[in-house]
């Protein structure tokens, strides 16, 4: 093969990694400037510290490859990377990376425009997002594999990996902005601890039931939640215990005959569709839930998104949530400081104008429990008569 | 024609995003969108989904490594050019699955993903991490390729799955067990709700490269990124430079992230806090962060045996302690954590108490607890 890259990387990569586990401190440098033109993102510069020792991996940079949804493949696609890879780069890769890109995994610099010019005229492919831009969005398995999914998070997310190519390639934000897309309450892409717009399904009608089957559960014929504690011998299934018991809003009755549940109370907190697939299904008037501001604990502390919008339908061309993620980055391109993530402005400017922002009416559902403070910041336009007031009048009635 | 480096921009194709999934589809996937019934787990690491219009699709999920090499991929696809169609996926958590849609293909399948061996003897694809047992530890880079990990990430995730394997290949947990790893508190890998967080931190604070600071730093950015104040502007031996108060370093390193002239990683200052008791799921409780309750323990390269004996103290007090259904941090709130380091034999120290902000929420304000 026509290699492009130092051929002795890999062992050089190796004998790096072995000083390490020497040394117990790392010896990749901070991050240079690099990257394709006209993008400001995608490409991670890096250096190691002792390039005379392993000269292979002197200049050793990432690639981030924005997946496809749901991370499904064919091997032409995989094989056509593999070999573009070995032969521009080291050939070692992530499969994936946290926020869920395919990583390339050290190449030289003059390697970096190549591999982008193949990768968008053979592979018509792209790159992923890095630094202050939207980062590359992610999703749970969906409608293509799970019977959950609320509403079809594969589609959302190609739709809007795309109307936002210009988001995701050139740093405009105050900071990273992440979007992931989980299809129930279940969260398997674990939205709701990372993403500051965090789309989780959800239905408003009712757990569709089907009491034959729940009579099979019972009788012992299905397996309860799918088989997945069947390599311990828990007894039989009690339907009272393991699903009526355990329901966080007790909406649930069982009379031996037949399952009852009282849907206006229920809260989706899918345990009992998980127990009883066979039996209960997700509801037919499905959208999502919109939550907006996790993060990791630099600097204040992790946080979890907020729920904003309880109910939002998610059809194309997804008008209405594209309304909301551009009122929101509108909001947060103003008023966030440099390196302030969208949930630390909702923390410092308080959820009140955040819900300003996005024109919504406080609701109960957005918060855990009201205030136990009484320190309200009422407005001037709040109060009759307004905030002006004379002393002169006051001391007429209230002696000095 | 290739790339022009005398004429970069020359047929550019830019904003073309990720290619369209719908290619890569298995026929069963594409014509089953949306219409799933219902799943079962066949047996650990294989998964029967069955569609309305009475379609099955049968997964064999097997272990994967974050890390992979080309050769590695290119097996991978080898099988499923043998057996699946050429179609694969990978999930969230780094594991590889290969579908097939009639049931006859499955123990094929299944036979000869268990006959391929590294050189060494381990299986190349070990099926499991389905159901009530524990699947694969999503990490991040470490020292492979990261600038700013207190610990290795691979490593210690190879070292702590190969105690736990049977635990992959078994569904014998009262709950899923998801245990991930950050190497550093920038936590690229938002392990902060996880059922056990191995989290990489510093203990000693930034060393201060005055020679080189004023040419590598922006000064206002390094003092504006400590969160804690401790940062301020110095002359040193003519140069401008800053100088941190040391009392109030909190270890983040996130003067480090802006300023390359002020390492703290070091041999005997970073290490491995453990953190337990998160989870993602809304089922039956709430989304909720996860817990230190190991502030620190030593790197110990290349096998981690303190950090691997504490997890396994954590996890196997809760899996002979907790109810059926019951997640980690739900067993620990059910028995109260005065409970928690008692079973689990993990020393309470002072550094467990917050004392950041917000600390007070986390004292308790009640006379109930148990002696």
């Amino acid at each position: 093969m026509d290699l492009q890259a130092p051929r002795e990387s890999i062992d050089d990569l190796l004998g790096l990694l072995e000083l390490t586990y020497q040394d117990k401190v790392v010896h990749w440098k901070h991050g240079g400037i690099v990257g394709v033109f006209g993008y400001g993102g995608g490409v991670i510069g890096r250096y190691c510290d002792q390039p005379d020792q392993f000269p292979g991996v002197r200049d050793f940079h990432t690639l981030r490859v924005n997946q496809p949804g749901n991370k499904f493949y064919s091997t032409e696609y995989l094989r056509q990377l593999c070999d573009l890879w070995e032969r521009r780069g080291s050939g070692i890769t992530n499969m994936h990376g946290s926020t869920g890109d395919i990583i390339l995994l050290g190449t030289t610099t003059p390697q970096l425009e190549e591999i982008f010019y193949e990768l968008t005229h053979n592979l018509h492919q792209d790159l992923g997002g890095s630094g202050s831009n939207l980062r590359t969005p992610s999703d749970c398995l969906g409608m293509a594999r799970c019977e959950y999914a609320c509403y079809d998070t594969t589609a959302l997310c190609y739709n809007l990996t795309m109307e936002y190519q210009d988001e995701l390639h050139r740093p405009a934000f105050p900071y990273k902005f992440k979007f992931k897309f989980d299809g129930c309450p279940n969260g398997c892409v674990a939205s709701i601890a990372r993403a500051d717009m965090s789309i989780i399904g959800t239905w408003r009608d009712d757990i569709r039931i089907d009491q034959a089957a729940v009579k099979a559960y019972v009788g012992g014929e299905f397996k309860p939640n799918g088989g997945a504690h069947s390599g311990r011998d828990w007894g039989t299934f009690d339907i009272q215990k393991e699903v009526i018991d355990l329901c966080p809003t007790h909406c649930m009755s069982w009379n031996g005959k037949k399952l009852v549940i009282d849907n206006k109370e229920c809260n989706r907190c899918m345990h009992c569709i998980n127990v009883m697939p066979r039996a209960l299904r997700i509801g037919l008037d499905r959208g999502a839930s919109i939550l907006f501001g996790a993060k990791a604990p630099i600097l204040e502390g992790a946080q979890m998104s907020t729920l904003t919008i309880p109910f939002v339908k998610v059809e194309e061309p997804y008008d209405e949530i594209k309304a909301i993620i551009e009122k929101v980055w509108d909001y947060w391109a103003e008023e966030g400081r440099n390196r302030e993530r969208l949930g630390e402005l909702m923390q410092r400017q308080g959820f009140q104008k955040f819900l300003e922002v996005l024109g919504l009416k406080p609701d109960p559902r957005m918060i855990r429990e009201p205030r136990s403070n009484p320190y309200v910041f009422w407005k001037e336009e709040d109060v009759p008569g307004g905030w002006e007031r004379d002393i002169q009048e006051f001391r007429k009635k209230h002696k000095k | 024609m290739g790339f022009d480096p005398k004429n970069p921009l020359k047929d550019r194709i830019t904003d073309i995003g990720p290619r369209d999934y719908k290619e890569f589809l298995p026929p069963v996937i594409k014509e089953n969108w949306g219409k799933w019934l219902y799943h079962e787990i066949l047996e650990p690491g294989v998964l029967m989904h069955v569609s309305e219009t009475g379609a099955k699709v049968y997964t064999v999920r097997v272990g994967g490594s974050r890390l992979m090499s080309v050769t590695h991929i290119r097996e991978i696809c080898d099988i499923a050019d043998k057996h699946c169609g050429g179609k694969l996926r990978f999930t969230t958590r780094n594991n590889i699955e290969f579908m097939v849609d009639d049931e006859s293909k499955l123990k094929p399948l299944m036979k000869d993903l268990e006959k391929r061996e590294f050189a060494g003897g381990s299986k190349k694809f070990p099926r499991g991490g389905t159901g009530s047992g524990l699947t694969n530890i999503v990490h991040t880079q470490g020292w492979i390729h990261c600038h700013t990990p207190a610990i290795d990430a691979s490593g210690i995730v190879k070292a702590v799955m190969d105690e736990l394997y049977d635990e992959f290949q078994n569904m014998r947990f009262p709950a899923h067990v998801r245990i991930s790893l950050a190497c550093c508190l920038n936590m690229c890998g938002a392990v902060h709700c996880s059922d056990i967080a191995i989290l990489g931190v510093h203990r000693k604070p930034p060393i201060i490269d005055h020679e080189n600071l004023p040419n590598m730093c922006e000064i206002p950015m390094t003092i504006a990124a400590c969160p804690t104040g401790a940062i301020r502007p110095a002359t040193v031996d003519g140069k401008k430079s800053v100088t941190v108060n040391k009392e109030r370093c909190m270890f983040c390193g996130n003067c480090y992230t802006m300023c390359p002239s002020m390492p703290l990683a070091d041999e005997e200052g970073s290490g491995v806090a453990l953190l337990v008791g998160g989870k993602i799921s809304n089922r039956i409780t709430q989304p909720k962060f996860s817990k230190l309750v190991v502030p620190f323990l030593p790197n110990e390269p290349p096998r981690w045996p303190q950090t691997v004996d504490a997890i396994k103290k954590i996890l196997y007090a809760y899996v002979e302690d907790a109810k059926k259904y019951e997640r980690l941090g739900d067993w620990a709130e059910r028995i109260g954590w005065e409970r928690f380091f008692e079973k689990t034999g993990l020393p309470f120290t002072d550094h467990l108490i917050d004392d950041y902000r917000f600390a007070y929420t986390t004292w308790r304000t009640s006379t109930q607890f148990k002696f």
